[in-house]
């Protein structure tokens, strides 16, 4: 059950953005459409699961001192990659995450789990704790934008839902990200003590 | 190049594009180090000397390592290591040089190497097109030197409100992050002012 527990504590119990507070500026950042936040989850999975497969690999021989410098080094690669990626095969998804996908080298998330789990734990779990956190990643970035592509929008995939009324622009700009983040965060705080009560 | 140049860039890096409230860039040192008005201080100044150095130093990687040799795709890589050893060296030398400073910024520099908004400017140097540009590293270390102003604004601002929340009565569940993320919202909605604003 080990293997299990590993898997499913990013999505709820430990969830990187929700609960930890980490990997902030990509969240508000790109969560403007359900889209955006889609690829920018699975291009911050990509890497995070990537990069915890190599750190957990190399884990014996990396000496103590110098790694934090490695493990950048192996997640900047893996980030180039998806940069090339995306810039050949998807040049929208490129123009509209920007500056926001050479970024993820700096998202604390991946490191954190590089350097608290990946190079302690062996290759399987790894990946499930990687697959894990990255899921607990998306599903709160598309919560986010949902709320505030439909509110900010009135849309939803890039198809309108209400014809003839008008959107609450602030909210697809950057105040309605901290206060939609914000709104969440307080709801989370609520369930948990109506539960425990 | 005229000064006007550079002085709107300064005013649009710090108030229309300011990289907190409306890039969104930097947001963990602007949630994690605000809760005092004087460690923020100590923050925002450690933020901008290390952004204006790695504009300035990332500049010339640029053009006249990456460039030349057409390794533009080891952008990234090359970006967070020189920034990283950066802020390793900044760190030695302000240890052996001023000690007094060491204690007072010491312990926010390692905290800056993952700081976004330092990749950020680097980064948004580039994607400007001030390497092609004229008197380019002019421009990128204003942009960085302003980025920092920008960054330490609404850090003290920031700190500056919730210092006085301490003292407010929140209901319990939204303590914490939650009213800071709020509190926050209602900053950047201030800062959307600026950005009609035609310099």
């Amino acid at each position: 059950m080990n293997y299990w527990k590993e898997f499913t504590k990013g999505i709820w119990e430990k969830n990187p953005i929700l609960i930890l507070g980490i990997g902030m500026c990509p969240t508000l950042a790109v969560t403007t459409s359900v889209s955006n936040a889609l690829w920018m989850a699975l291009a911050t999975t990509f890497v995070l699961i990537s990069s915890n497969i190599l750190v957990s690999m190399i884990k014996g021989f990396v000496p103590f001192h110098i790694r934090i410098p490695i493990f950048i080094t192996i997640i900047a690669s893996f980030v180039t990659i998806v940069e090339l990626t995306l810039h050949a095969f998807q040049p929208d998804v490129y123009k509209a995450l920007g500056i926001f996908i050479p970024l993820i080298v700096v998202n604390c998330m991946i490191l954190g789990r590089a350097e608290e789990f990946a190079s302690k734990n062996c290759i399987v779990l790894s990946i499930l704790d990687g697959l894990g956190m990255g899921i607990g990643f998306c599903l709160t970035l598309v919560v986010l934008s949902f709320f505030r592509e439909t509110l900010g929008a009135n849309k939803l995939f890039g198809l309108t839902l209400i014809p003839g009324m008008n959107p609450a622009t602030a909210m697809i700009l950057p105040p309605g990200a901290f206060i939609t983040l914000g709104l969440m965060l307080w709801a989370l705080n609520v369930f948990n003590s109506r539960r425990s009560r | 190049m005229e000064i006007k140049v550079l002085f709107t860039i300064l005013i649009s890096t710090i108030f229309i594009n300011n990289y907190v409230l409306s890039q969104m860039l930097g947001l963990c040192p602007f949630l994690g180090v605000s809760k005092k008005l004087d460690s923020a201080l100590g923050m925002g100044l450690a933020v901008i000397f290390v952004m204006t150095l790695a504009s300035f130093i990332t500049f010339l990687l640029y053009k006249y390592i990456l460039v030349p040799y057409e390794i533009t795709f080891l952008r990234t890589i090359s970006f967070i290591l020189v920034i990283a050893s950066l802020v390793q060296l900044v760190e030695m030398v302000i240890e052996k040089v001023t000690p007094g400073l060491y204690l007072s910024l010491g312990i926010f520099l390692p905290l800056i190497t993952t700081n976004c908004a330092v990749l950020g400017v680097a980064v948004l140097n580039v994607n400007s097109g001030f390497v092609t540009a004229e008197y380019g590293l002019i421009k990128s270390v204003v942009q960085g030197f302003g980025a920092g102003i920008g960054f330490t604004l609404a850090l003290l601002l920031m700190a500056g409100i919730r210092e006085r929340l301490e003292l407010a009565k929140i209901p319990r569940n939204l303590q914490g992050l939650p009213i800071t993320f709020i509190t926050a919202g209602l900053l950047a909605l201030a800062f959307l002012g600026f950005a009609g604003m035609k310099i």
